[in-house]
């Protein structure tokens, strides 16, 4: 192994110990395959929803028509008062909550108790299932009464339509995937036992998805409703 | 992984809807080498355009646009990124790092599958009304989309679904090559002791994770310009006289997206080839790579750097000139580490037992190539030096040089050296030695006359270059010249395939090491490896990949897998 000798460009030892670590036989990150796996897509994802709101900021700095006001197109009117971002807020707060409900999945998961690890991993499905709901029901209230479109938007910069739909809709299509991905673990959870197998670790790999669908939404929400 | 389970049996499990890595790899490299024939006769097309104009009636300005467009097209994305991320990493990841397969070999199988449907719809698109787009392989906004560009009815929406298609194929490939290096190694195989050819296809496949997101973001929103009449990069425009309903978007934000996709692009099909030349050279000089470690940081610098430098193809877009300093600055210290790997490739020929195999004389092309178009490259990463040659025929010979036949060089090379491996059979020599020499001499008579036209400030991505004052008549022989070289070079690919298709058949059969090589598909029980590739027991690694001509030895080489202190026979 003449190579061994050989300087690395950054000499100092720790930075030598951890390459050595780090590059060690077999495997790099002692997890299972499925797991690496599934970080590397999501910080790939992450490229695809960063790239879409570095392309929202953009557009909406360099239109030259005046942006909608968010806390007057997001309001609602319960009971003849107008509550701006109240159907956001209770939106955000659903899926914020079923992270919550999938972190108690994953350590029940973890601790071998099946049964109640897919019940949680059900009720975190249904909650994505109302959020998305929620969102069907802002998308048909912007449509239908305010008139936003994709390509236009009577109250300012059509951008503002476009980049809404796209991004809530692509974002909207991954808690979509999300609910059905969920669903096929918690069946799995409830009729075959999978967990016990695995040590909770496909549960372990639904929730980074999860948590990763609900990190992209906090996001979202600051740069769309809060901006 | 998959130790135990048995051989599929039937013919549709074995040969079309195979999970093994090796067949994967295979139906990879044929559709890639069978789309880029479609782009070698349509680079054909342009050139019997430039160098005899007039005299083909067929090859109007629209065929032309769009022979340009998907040419282009079809050599990166379709061909090149394809055969070397699907072909060789799929193939050669799991065989030199000693696994049984891919981590995932469903989703590996599934990325053929919906690649395949790419390259469908991409050419589907010759057949649309109005024919495939002519946008240029950049697709820039707004012309690509509006009246006036050939394509832009049903071509343009077909070329950005096949592009999205492609990088939904080429990540569920990209998440299998990656998580298979990093968690699926042999016993011994550390990551320093990785041929270079995985870590060149390993870096790529990184680099292929982090950009095709910018192409994927910018060909959505582009649909939907087209599609749905969003104005993500639609500004207020008159089109034919007609002000359209586009209002205040951003044509420029395009050309960042597609560019920050683009530049990493350049590198995804270089690093590859980078890491099989490395190799190539390496086994065929049978000596030991010089610098290995250099190398393999060089490779992870330039992976790092391409991701900052991609405003450089933007230089004339108009940008504020501290940004282009930047850019310039960053693409110049690619310089560096690319050096190094040429400085090292040279210093490892030095004093080698070099053998001049087919493999080998198309590495020595490779390195050629790649040196003279990659100065060509320091002319134009400095802004004052590139605004004066950009759009010129001075940047076709640079990328075409660098980027295109370099890359296609290796991949030339690599197949002359792992067909034995992969069919069990040699290719024919002879053949082998016309075929580079037609193809190398051949790309040298093509591109490199293309400086000289370049510096005559004869713009590129023009139709017909008849009555304008400041192109001499030697500039129309020039381009006569490089249109029969073009006819020349592509003919001789005819032998490559030819080649190909009698060797796998009729070839002398091989041994299983014919090149006497160290790394592990060399070392494999059966020749083409079997199903699960190491029989019953996965090998285990004792040293790194360039064990050559040790002193004391009867053998000039020692396989990776050769236990310490073990006599060599």
């Amino acid at each position: 192994m003449a190579h061994e000798s050989s300087d690395s460009p950054l000499g100092t030892t720790a930075w030598r110990d951890f390459v050595a670590d780090w590059s060690a036989d077999r495997v790099a990150f002692r997890v299972p395959w499925g797991k690496a796996m599934m970080w590397l897509f999501l910080v790939s994802d992450t490229f695809v929803f960063s790239c879409f709101l570095v392309a929202y900021m953009t557009v909406r700095t360099s239109t030259p028509v005046a942006w909608p006001n968010a806390s007057e197109v997001f309001a609602l009117t319960i009971g003849g008062v107008e509550l701006p971002l109240i159907l956001i807020a209770i939106m955000t707060f659903v899926l914020i909550s079923s992270s919550g409900t999938m972190a108690m999945a994953v350590r029940a998961a973890a601790l071998g108790r099946r049964r109640e690890a897919g019940m949680l991993v059900l009720l975190t499905a249904a909650l994505g299932a109302s959020f998305v709901g929620m969102q069907a029901f802002e998308w048909s209230k912007l449509i239908v009464e305010e008139g936003i479109r994709p390509w236009g938007n009577p109250l300012g910069a059509p951008q503002f339509g476009a980049a809404f739909f796209t991004i809530t809709g692509f974002h909207g299509l991954h808690v979509s995937a999300g609910v059905l991905y969920l669903l096929v673990v918690a069946i799995r959870l409830l009729t075959r036992g999978a967990a016990a197998a695995d040590g909770g670790q496909g549960v372990e790999i639904a929730g980074l998805y999860w948590h990763f669908v609900d990190l992209v939404w906090v996001f979202i929400f600051a740069f769309f409703y809060l901006w | 992984m998959h130790d135990s389970h048995d051989a599929p049996h039937g013919f549709w499990t074995r040969y079309v809807f195979s999970q093994d890595h090796k067949v994967i790899a295979i139906q990879y490299t044929v559709t890639a080498l069978a789309v880029g024939l479609v782009g070698l006769v349509l680079s054909n097309l342009m050139r019997l355009q430039l160098g005899f104009p007039g005299h083909f009636d067929f090859i109007d300005a629209n065929r032309y646009y769009q022979s340009l467009t998907q040419h282009g097209m079809i050599m990166v994305v379709y061909l090149l990124t394809a055969i070397l991320l699907g072909g060789f990493g799929n193939y050669l990841i799991p065989l030199m790092i000693g696994a049984r397969d891919m981590v995932f070999p469903f989703l590996n199988m599934l990325s053929y599958w919906v690649y395949l449907v790419a390259v469908l719809v991409l050419l589907a698109s010759f057949v649309v009304p109005g024919g495939p787009t002519g946008a240029g392989w950049t697709l820039y906004p707004p012309q690509s989309i509006l009246p006036g560009t050939p394509g832009a009815d049903w071509g343009i929406i077909l070329m950005l679904v096949s592009l999205l298609i492609f990088i939904v194929a080429a990540t569920m490939g990209g998440l299998n090559y990656v998580t298979t290096v990093l968690q699926a190694r042999a016993e011994g195989m550390t990551l320093f002791r990785l041929p270079l050819t995985v870590w060149g296809i390993f870096m790529a496949t990184i680099l292929a994770l982090f950009a095709f997101p910018a192409l994927f973001v910018s060909g959505v929103m582009l649909l939907f310009d087209k599609v749905l009449g969003t104005s993500f990069f639609m500004p207020a425009i008159v089109s034919m006289g007609q002000p359209l309903a586009y209002e205040g978007g951003s044509p420029l934000l395009f050309q960042h997206l597609f560019w920050f996709f683009g530049h990493p692009e350049v590198y995804i099909v270089a690093l590859p080839a980078f890491g099989i030349v490395s190799d190539l050279i390496s086994t065929h000089a049978r000596k030991n790579i010089f610098g290995y470690r250099m190398m393999v940081w060089a490779i992870v610098a330039i992976g790092v750097l391409s991701v900052v430098v991609w405003a450089h193809h933007m230089f004339v877009s108009g940008m504020n000139p501290a940004f282009g300093f930047f850019f310039a600055v960053t693409t110049l210290i690619i310089a560096v580490p690319t050096a190094i790997k040429v400085y090292n490739w040279l210093l490892t020929l030095w004093r080698g037992d070099i053998h001049l195999t087919v493999p080998m004389l198309f590495a020595l092309g490779f390195i050629s190539m790649f040196a003279i178009g990659g100065l060509t490259g320091l002319f134009l990463g400095n802004v004052s030096v590139d605004i004066p040659l950009s759009d010129t025929y001075f940047v076709v010979a640079h990328f075409h040089m660098v980027m295109g036949v370099a890359p296609i060089l290796v991949i030339f090379g690599g197949i002359y050296h792992w067909f034995p491996k992969v069919s069990g059979r040699m290719m024919n020599d002879t053949l082998g030695r016309w075929h580079f020499w037609l193809t190398f001499v051949g790309a040298y008579a093509i591109f490199f006359p293309m400086h000289y036209l370049g510096f005559l400030g004869m713009p590129r991505r023009y139709y017909a270059y008849e009555n304008y004052a400041f192109i001499p008549e030697s500039a129309h022989t020039l381009n006569a010249f490089i249109t029969v070289a073009a006819l020349v070079v592509a003919a001789a690919q005819l032998l490559f395939l030819f080649n190909l298709a009698w060797s796998a058949r009729r070839g002398r059969l091989a041994s299983a090491n014919p090149w006497g090589a160290t790394t592990l598909e060399w070392q494999t029980p059966d020749t083409p490896p079997g199903h699960g590739n190491w029989g019953a027991q996965v090998p285990v690694v004792h040293r790194w990949a360039y064990e050559f001509s040790p002193p004391g030895q009867a053998r000039d080489f020692v396989p990776q897998n050769a236990p310490p202190d073990a006599p060599v026979e």
